[in-house]
């Protein structure tokens, strides 16, 4: 029952994780109709910039803290003016292809400045984190249980501000019909920055909890999550910020428990794939997502 | 230009790319570090040129935006890879797990392993294909992206230790023996893909690339033609992944990553979505910027005694993603777009610089 | 009318979308090689009736019979069942429901061409026709590729030629297919649906986006064309000169159901149809 319990609290934990980066990815499909291939990178680049900040120019944990989200959102705002502002009016494949070249140059920039090698992270100088809290039989680290808590709150304020605040009801325009929003006076590009400043924001304080309790960063460690994300995203039905969160708990709980299995653990990614495949064969719109109809 | 002319013209072509071929083969020494530049830049453009003419057809040329190739690419290269070891160096490979008992001495000769690895990879696209067709593009992207990383994560994994050598990687994996062999099979599969466009079949293809509503109207079956496209496709890219392994001469589930897919896909951009020459003209360019040209930026350089900033190991891939991103930004159709390589063209280039229009004539534009 | 030969029967076919019937009960029947019309003002459900017929759309409810055999037939089941709001939703429950994708249908001899010419942009003209002919050819993947069916190729090739030459489009046999002007491209969507060998060829408002001197060519040509190809045509369509000029009969639509139907000059001067297109004054 402890061993449940604790999976539990793991599985709850690394499923904030992912639902924090899942929201960066259902926002933008929602707004853009895009899979921001690139995203999982940024999640990448946020965890060099905490070992930059910490490591390399030794400022202390809550100011880097700030700068590394703020960092990180300049260069998500800076990628979508680059790579995707000038293809909003091209087919869907050309803007998809622009998302892979981001990949592609954020993960060869990373390998240049920092090499392949892995670096590690200073989760030791967060030490306070790592300190171990003890719930009637279960232990844990301080991190893995502010995480969960961290991450609803914030869901919470974000679904509050996209249904009662302007410009929240400006992205649900754009998400729903482009062309008419712009009509209406709703300022694009605006609306598509700010998506991009939450996104990258959730997803910089997602790769500082996620990178603590592993000691390193390499330049490929956003490609898995990066998709494991957009799973949970689809998974709770990709436009919905509620559907990422739950997704991103399903897709934690599922790996942590298929982890703790002997037989099945080295497998853990191929059963959240799999769920992927199951999830868009028999409900593409995931469990919270709206179908979008297409006329012929 | 008349259609003879035509013809005479592209054999000839055909001919001086054979020359060059067997000239850098014959002609330069094998241990010349000068040289082996050039051979590599042939024989592994030529590999990726069949890399990229496959996923062209199936992305470019039928519309299906699949990343699916690394995992075709595994299972290809690893089917290659266990049917061609030597028996006698098996032990020494799989020297951790052991060989499975069934497999110590199966080999085949290398052209039906190639045939093989190729099967394995379109039955695979055949098992996934009918479900994950049906996707709408962003999800068939997400789709065949997780199913090339499952490939990769089951080939490698324990049950399958005595088969794969799990996480280890195969090593040993033996060549055609001659510098020619590559370059035979895949010109041999692209001219088969080229058949394959050029007919019915191939036609039907484009069809559904630019309105599959339309095309569905005038009887091509979506299912079955995209299935066809998928498989073939797929197949291709088996064979490309068996290359591969055969160039390198050593395989692990951590050869072909993701990364490989989106470079495959950069060079069919570069090259043009819906060209073949494109696509042949683009892998060449690319292998021999980012395995020769770019090369020196990697060194750290000096003038005098000032050592050049940003030159050290990696600066060539990071300008080869920017030159990537420049073309996918502002040269979207690619150096061919989707039109092929044809004489007329060059002759009306010819024609624009002021020459005196010609009337035809038999034999064409002679000197 | 009792020994002709119906060619298309459409029996209560009904389309329910959630809770709106677009279509309700529509029955009609397109005798061999007449022309027949089904107009109606914007949004009567013309296009989702045809959509019906042609396999894009599984109707809710009805049977559409293709030269005496049933081709679509469905009935209410599941989830629809409560929520059917249509007749007749028992009628065909007890048979089995025939549901073909669109290439099944034309592979059965029924051609359509779509009210927004959906011709492949990137081909020829010749292409474009050639492509069609896809479908019928006696070929597999592995013949075709490596030529061993190189017989059909230039029967297709053949065929294409003469069919382009009798449609007046042979000149512009190499040109990009969306360099043609808007009438062309209209008549190479109907030789391109002429290539597939139909028995029946559907319009869906052919006459779009035309002026009347377009529409006036495009009269004529589809008469021409029926007379030389023994086809039966059934279309769809808003502009009423062009319908009124050559349909020799007429189904009228308004909000999914029928309203009217007879031979032009009947349907011309019936009351409702005129009030279902001008629209009526409340009385209050």
């Amino acid at each position: 029952m402890d061993t449940f319990l604790q999976n539990c609290l793991t599985g709850i934990s690394i499923g904030s994780i992912y639902a924090l980066i899942a929201i960066g990815y259902t926002m933008v499909y929602g707004i853009l109709r895009l899979i921001n291939f690139a995203h999982g990178d940024i999640f990448m680049m946020a965890g060099y910039f905490m070992i930059i900040c910490m490591t390399d120019l030794l400022i202390p944990w809550y100011y880097s803290v700030i700068i590394v989200i703020v960092a990180t959102i300049i260069l998500g705002v800076v990628i979508e003016r680059v790579a995707y502002k000038p293809l909003r009016d091209a087919p869907r494949m050309s803007i998809m292809i622009s998302a892979i070249g981001v990949s592609y140059l954020l993960e060869n920039l990373a390998t240049y400045i920092f090499s392949a090698q892995p670096k590690s992270y200073p989760y030791d100088k967060m030490g306070f984190l790592s300190q171990r809290v003890t719930l009637g039989n279960i232990s844990t680290t301080l991190v893995t249980f502010i995480t969960p808590v961290l991450t609803i709150v914030l869901v919470l304020a974000l679904v509050v501000l996209v249904r009662k605040t302007k410009i929240g009801m400006a992205m649900r325009a754009v998400s729903r019909d482009f062309e008419t929003s712009q009509l209406m006076g709703v300022r694009i590009n605006a609306v598509i920055s700010f998506t991009f400043v939450i996104g990258s924001g959730l997803a910089a304080l997602g790769s500082i909890l996620y990178f603590i309790p592993r000691s390193s960063v390499y330049p490929l460690a956003g490609s898995l999550p990066g998709l494991k994300c957009f799973v949970a995203a689809v998974f709770g039905g990709i436009g919905s910020i509620p559907g990422a969160l739950v997704g991103g708990f399903l897709i934690g709980l599922s790996e942590t428990f298929v982890k703790g299995s002997a037989t099945l653990s080295q497998y853990s990614d191929v059963i959240t794939f799999i769920l992927l495949i199951i999830v868009l064969l028999v409900k593409p719109t995931g469990l919270f997502g709206e179908k979008i109809k297409e006329k012929v | 230009m008349t259609k003879k002319a035509k013809k005479m013209s592209s054999v000839a072509a055909l001919f001086v790319l054979a020359a060059i071929i067997i000239c850098v083969g014959e002609l330069t020494p094998q241990s010349s570090s000068q040289w082996s530049n050039l051979r590599t830049v042939l024989q592994l453009g030529t590999i990726y040129a069949l890399l990229a003419v496959s996923m062209n057809l199936c992305n470019g040329f039928t519309g299906l935006f699949s990343l699916g190739q690394a995992g075709f690419m595994t299972l290809g290269a690893y089917t290659y890879a266990i049917l061609t070891i030597p028996v006698a160096s098996r032990a020494g490979v799989y020297y951790l797990y052991g060989v499975a008992g069934w497999l110590s001495n199966v080999v085949l000769p290398i052209p039906v392993a190639l045939l093989v690895a190729g099967l394995m990879a379109a039955l695979l696209a055949a098992l996934i294909g009918a479900p994950v067709l049906k996707l709408k593009s962003d999800y068939l992207a997400i789709a065949t992206l997780g199913f090339a990383e499952v490939v990769r994560i089951v080939i490698a994994s324990s049950p399958l230790n005595r088969v794969t050598n799990g996480s280890l990687g195969l090593t040993k994996i033996p060549g055609f023996g001659s510098y020619y062999g590559i370059f035979i099979v895949s010109i041999v599969c692209i001219a088969i893909i080229v058949l394959l466009i050029n007919s019915s079949y191939g036609r039907a293809f484009k069809a559904i690339r630019d309105d599959e509503i339309a095309a569905e109207a005038m009887g091509i079956n979506l299912a079955r033609h995209k299935q066809m496209s998928f498989v073939i496709s797929s197949f291709f890219a088996g064979i490309g992944g068996a290359l591969m392994a055969m160039y390198m001469g050593a395989v692990s589930s951590t050869t072909f990553t993701i990364a490989v897919t989106y470079f495959i896909l950069l060079i069919v951009v570069i090259g043009g979505m819906g060209s073949v020459t494109g696509s042949i003209i683009s892998s060449l360019l690319v292998i021999a910027a980012r395995e020769w040209w770019l090369r020196p930026l990697d060194q750290t350089q000096y003038i005098g005694t000032f050592r050049v900033p940003l030159l050290k190991a990696g600066f060539r891939m990071v300008v080869f993603s920017v030159i990537l991103m420049i073309v996918v930004l502002f040269f979207r159709r690619g150096i061919m777009g989707d039109k092929e390589f044809n004489w007329d063209s060059i002759a009306k280039l010819f024609k624009k610089r002021g020459k005196k229009p010609k009337t035809p004539t038999v034999g064409g534009d002679a000197q | 009318m009792s020994d002709e030969i119906i060619v298309l029967h459409v029996e209560n076919v009904t389309m329910q979308f959630g809770g709106v019937v677009a279509v309700n009960n529509l029955s009609m029947d397109v005798p061999e090689g007449k022309i027949t019309a089904l107009i109606g003002p914007n949004g009567a459900g013309k296009t989702t009736a045809f959509n019906c017929i042609t396999g894009v759309y599984e109707p809710t409810n009805g049977l559409v019979e293709f030269l005496g055999e049933p081709m679509v037939r469905n009935h209410p089941a599941g989830k629809m069942k409560k929520q059917y709001l249509g007749e007749n939703g028992d009628k065909y429950a007890d048979l089995k429901a025939i549901s073909p994708t669109p290439d099944v249908i034309t592979k059965l001899g029924i051609a359509r061409t779509f009210q927004n010419i959906r011709l492949w942009k990137s081909m020829t003209v010749y292409d474009n026709v050639l492509t069609a002919k896809h479908m019928r050819a006696h070929q597999n993947v592995f013949s075709a590729t490596f030529r061993i069916s190189a017989a059909e190729e230039k029967r297709m090739r053949d065929e294409t030629d003469a069919l382009l030459e009798e449609q007046g489009l042979m000149k512009y046999k190499h040109d990009l297919a969306t360099s043609l002007p808007y009438g062309l491209q209209r008549r190479l969507e109907i030789a391109r649906a002429l290539a597939t060998q139909p028995k029946l060829l559907l319009l869906d408002e052919p006459a779009a986006g035309m002026n009347p001197q377009e529409t006036q060519e495009l009269a004529e040509f589809i008469v021409q064309t029926r007379d030389k190809y023994g086809l039966t045509v059934f279309l769809i369509e808003h502009h009423m000169d062009l319908v009124m000029k050559i349909s020799d009969y007429i189904y009228v639509i308004d909000f999914g159901s029928e309203i009217a139907e007879g031979v032009p000059s009947e349907v011309q001067n019936n009351q409702r149809v005129i009030d279902a297109y001008l629209g009526v004054v409340d009385d209050e």
